[in-house]
C-alpha cells in the first residue's frame, strides 16, 4: 500500500497545538491580522479576482465556487451589501465549525473582515446554530477584542472602510443551514426557503440587499487566499477541486476526529483505515456516508466503475475512491459537508435508515408538500419495520415515496432527506427484504431499539 | 392584559399576571435590537426569545405579546417561531434541562443507552419533568460533536464521550449539585 498522505494543515494549523488560545494576543503573535492589514490596502475588485483564480469552493456542502457567488452580487443596485457567514452546522456527521469557532475565533473573524472588504460589505452577521451556546459567547468576545484593536468596526485598519460583525443565534432548527432559509430566520421569520431562480440571494438576499452567504471553513479560506495568492493556492489540491479540506470521521473507527487534507490527496481507505486506525477489532467494513447523512450510502463490497468529469474511466472499491468534489459524485454520492461517517458489520441498516428519516421528518420545515409529508411517511415506514409490523410491499413503498420528493420542492432538503433512503434500499434491498420477510414469520411485536429511537 | 383569541391559553400564567423582566435583560434586549437596521427590528425576534427564556425558563403568552409589542409586530408573528423553532418551550422544564444527541453518529456509539441511564438516574421519562422539577430530558437532533459521541448538553454546557459509565457519573453530580 502506498504510503499514508500527510495532513496539510492549513485551516486546523493552530488549532490543538500546545500552548494555543483562543485569545487575540495568542493569535497576533502567530502572525494573525497580518493578511487583514495588507488586504485593506488592496483593490477589491482584484481580490475578487483572486478568489476566483483560486477555484475556492463552499465548504458547506454544496461546493459551489466561492468567486462566482461573489461575482454575482448586484453591485449597481446600490444597497448595501451583506455578508452572512452560515455557522449553523447541523449536517449530521459535522463538526469541522465547532473546533475553528471554539478553538480559533479569530481565523474566522479575519476571514470574515478580508471578505468583507473585498465584496464591500457594509455589514456582517454569524449566524451560528443555537444549539452553540458556548460558541456564540466565544465570538462575542472575540469581535469585541477585534473592534478594540480597530479589526472590526469603524475604519478598520485605519482606512475609510467600516464594517460591523454581529452574532445572531439560531433555536434549533436544520433548515436554516440552507441559505435561503437562513436569510428568512435572521430577518426573524420561519426559516422557510425562498423559490430560486430568478433572485438568488446575491441580487436580493438579506431585507432584499445583495447578500453573500458564506460557510466558516470557506470564510476561513479566503484569508489563506489572500495570503498566498490565487494561483498558488490553486496549486493545492486538484484541479477543480482546490485547496485542502476538513474531514470529520465519526462512526465506528478507533480514532474518530477532524483531519485536514489536500483536496483528493487521499481515498476513503486511507482515510479510514491509516489515518483513524481502522474498524474496532474483529470488525468488517459494512458501508460508509461520506459527506453528511443526506449523502448517498457507498456499500462497501461493491465495485464503483465509470467516467470522471474528465473523462477517465475508473474502477474503484470503495476503498480506493479518492475524496474530492467530482471522484464522489462520479462514485454516485457527494463530499457535501465533510462529515463520514463510517458503519461496521455489526450495523443493522434498517436501524440506520430509521435513524436518518426520524431526522429528517424532524426537520422538514413543512412548506412544501412532497418533503413534509414523504419525509414523514419515510419515517412512519421504517418506524414500523422496526417496530416488528413491516409490509413485505415496505422496501418498494419507501423508494416510490422517495423518487416522488426529489425535485419536486423549493430547495435541496427534498433531495438531501430522500437520497438516504433511495441509497439504502437499492444498496442493501437484500437486508430489508429479508428483515421483513423474518418479522412476518416470526410475527414478533417486541424490540429492543437499537439506533432509531422512535416515539 | 386581554386575551387575545389567536394565541393559545397558557396554564401556568393567567391573564392578569404583568409580564415583567430583569433589569439586565432589558438592557440586553435593548443592546441587541442595535444590531439590526431601524426598519428591520423583526429581525432581533429570535434572539429577544433567547433572552426571555434564558430569564424565565420558557415562553409564555404573555411573553410573546411583550415581545411583538417591543418590535412592533403582531403576537402571531413571534407566536409562529416560538411553534417552528425547536429549542423554544411553552412550558417549564426542569431546572437542569439535559439534551442527549439522537442522530446516527451517536447512536452508533450508543446514545439510546446513555438516555437510558440518564432517565433511570434522574427519574424522568423522555420529554418528561422529574417528580421534584430538578431534571428533565429529551433527545435532541445532531449536536454536531458527531466525533466525540455519543455528546449531550447539560443546560448550556456540552459534554462529550459520555457511554453508560460516565453518564451514571453524570446524574450522580448532577444531582449532588441540587443538594447543595
Amino acid at each position: 500500500m502506498a504510503t499514508t498522505p500527510q495532513e496539510k494543515r492549513i485551516i486546523l494549523k493552530n488549532i490543538d497545538q500546545d500552548g494555543y488560545t483562543r485569545d487575540i494576543d495568542c493569535y497576533l503573535a502567530n502572525g494573525g491580522y497580518e493578511v487583514l492589514k495588507q488586504t485593506v490596502t488592496k483593490d477589491p475588485a482584484d481580490l475578487c479576482k483572486e478568489i476566483e483564480t483560486s477555484g475556492l469552493r463552499g465548504r458547506g456542502g454544496a461546493g459551489f465556487p466561492c468567486g462566482m457567488k461573489w461575482k454575482f452580487l448586484d453591485r449597481k443596485s446600490g444597497k448595501p451589501i451583506y455578508l452572512v457567514c452560515n455557522a449553523d452546522e447541523s449536517e449530521p456527521g459535522t463538526f469541522k465549525d465547532r473546533q475553528i469557532i471554539h478553538k480559533d475565533p479569530h481565523q474566522l473573524i479575519e476571514g470574515m473582515m478580508c471578505s468583507a472588504f473585498a465584496i464591500q460589505a457594509a455589514c456582517a452577521y454569524i449566524y451560528i446554530r443555537g444549539e452553540f451556546p458556548e460558541g456564540a459567547k466565544i465570538l462575542e468576545e472575540a469581535i469585541e477584542e477585534a473592534r478594540k484593536k480597530n479589526f472590526v468596526g469603524k475604519n478598520i485598519c485605519g482606512t475609510k472602510y467600516s464594517c460591523e460583525i454581529y452574532v445572531h443565534r439560531g433555536a434549533g432548527a436544520y433548515i436554516c443551514g440552507e441559505e435561503t432559509g437562513l436569510i428568512e430566520s435572521l430577518e426573524g421569520k420561519r426559516a422557510y426557503p425562498r423559490i430560486k431562480p430568478p433572485f438568488f440571494p446575491a441580487v436580493l438576499g438579506l431585507y432584499q440587499c445583495p447578500t453573500a452567504v458564506n460557510n466558516v471553513e470557506t470564510l476561513c479560506n479566503v484569508k489563506h487566499v489572500f495570503d498566498m495568492g490565487g494561483e498558488e493556492y490553486a496549486k493545492i489540491g486538484k484541479p477543480g477541486n482546490t485547496g485542502t479540506r476538513i474531514l470529520c470521521v465519526s462512526g465506528h473507527v478507533k480514532k474518530p476526529g477532524y483531519y485536514e487534507f489536500e483536496v483528493g490527496s487521499l481515498t476513503l481507505g486511507q482515510l479510514i483505515y491509516d489515518v483513524c486506525g481502522g474498524l474496532p477489532e474483529g470488525r468488517t467494513l459494512k458501508a460508509v456516508i461520506p459527506g453528511g447523512s443526506s449523502a448517498k450510502v457507498l456499500r462497501a463490497d461493491e465495485r464503483y466503475t465509470g467516467k470522471t468529469k474528465s473523462g477517465e474511466e475508473f474502477d474503484w472499491s470503495l476503498e480506493d475512491i479518492p475524496l474530492d468534489f467530482d471522484s464522489l459524485m462520479a462514485a454516485g454520492s457527494m463530499a457535501g459537508s465533510g462529515g463520514v461517517i463510517v458503519m461496521d458489520d455489526t450495523t443493522d441498516m434498517v436501524e440506520a435508515l430509521g435513524n436518518i428519516n426520524a431526522f429528517y421528518a424532524h426537520e422538514s420545515c413543512g412548506q412544501c408538500t412532497p418533503c413534509r409529508e414523504g419525509s414523514l411517511w419515510m419515517k412512519k415506514i421504517t418506524t414500523r419495520m422496526l417496530e416488528g409490523q413491516p409490509r413485505l410491499e415496505d422496501v418498494d413503498l419507501l423508494k416510490s415515496v422517495a423518487d416522488q420528493i426529489a425535485g419536486r420542492t423549493i430547495c435541496a432538503f427534498g433531495e438531501a432527506c430522500a437520497w438516504p433512503t433511495q441509497s439504502f434500499v437499492l444498496k442493501f434491498r437484500d437486508e430489508f427484504i429479508a428483515k421483513a420477510e423474518k418479522q412476518i414469520k416470526e410475527s414478533s411485536p417486541s424490540r429492543e431499539p437499537a439506533l432509531a429511537e422512535t416515539e | 392584559m386581554t386575551v387575545n383569541p389567536f394565541l393559545p391559553m397558557s396554564d401556568t400564567q393567567t391573564d392578569t399576571e404583568e409580564f415583567s423582566l430583569s433589569s439586565e435583560t432589558l438592557a440586553k434586549i435593548d443592546e441587541v435590537i442595535t444590531h439590526y437596521p431601524e426598519k428591520e427590528k423583526r429581525s432581533a425576534t429570535l434572539p429577544l426569545l433567547h433572552l426571555v427564556q434564558e430569564e424565565k425558563g420558557y415562553i409564555s403568552q404573555p411573553a410573546m405579546e411583550w415581545i411583538a409589542d417591543k418590535l412592533g409586530l403582531t403576537p402571531i408573528n413571534v407566536y409562529e417561531l416560538v411553534t417552528f423553532y425547536p429549542m423554544f418551550r411553552e412550558k417549564p422544564v426542569g431546572r437542569r434541562h439535559v439534551r442527549v444527541c439522537r442522530t446516527l453518529s451517536c447512536a452508533l456509539v450508543g446514545s439510546h443507552k446513555t438516555c437510558k441511564v440518564l432517565q433511570d438516574k434522574l427519574g424522568c421519562d423522555l420529554d418528561g419533568v422529574s417528580a421534584d422539577g430538578e431534571f428533565s430530558i429529551e433527545y435532541a437532533e445532531c449536536l454536531a460533536g458527531c466525533g466525540t459521541g455519543p455528546v449531550l448538553m447539560v443546560d448550556d454546557d456540552f459534554y462529550e464521550n459520555i457511554d453508560e459509565a460516565k453518564a451514571a457519573e453524570l446524574a450522580d453530580r448532577l444531582k449532588a449539585e441540587t443538594k447543595d
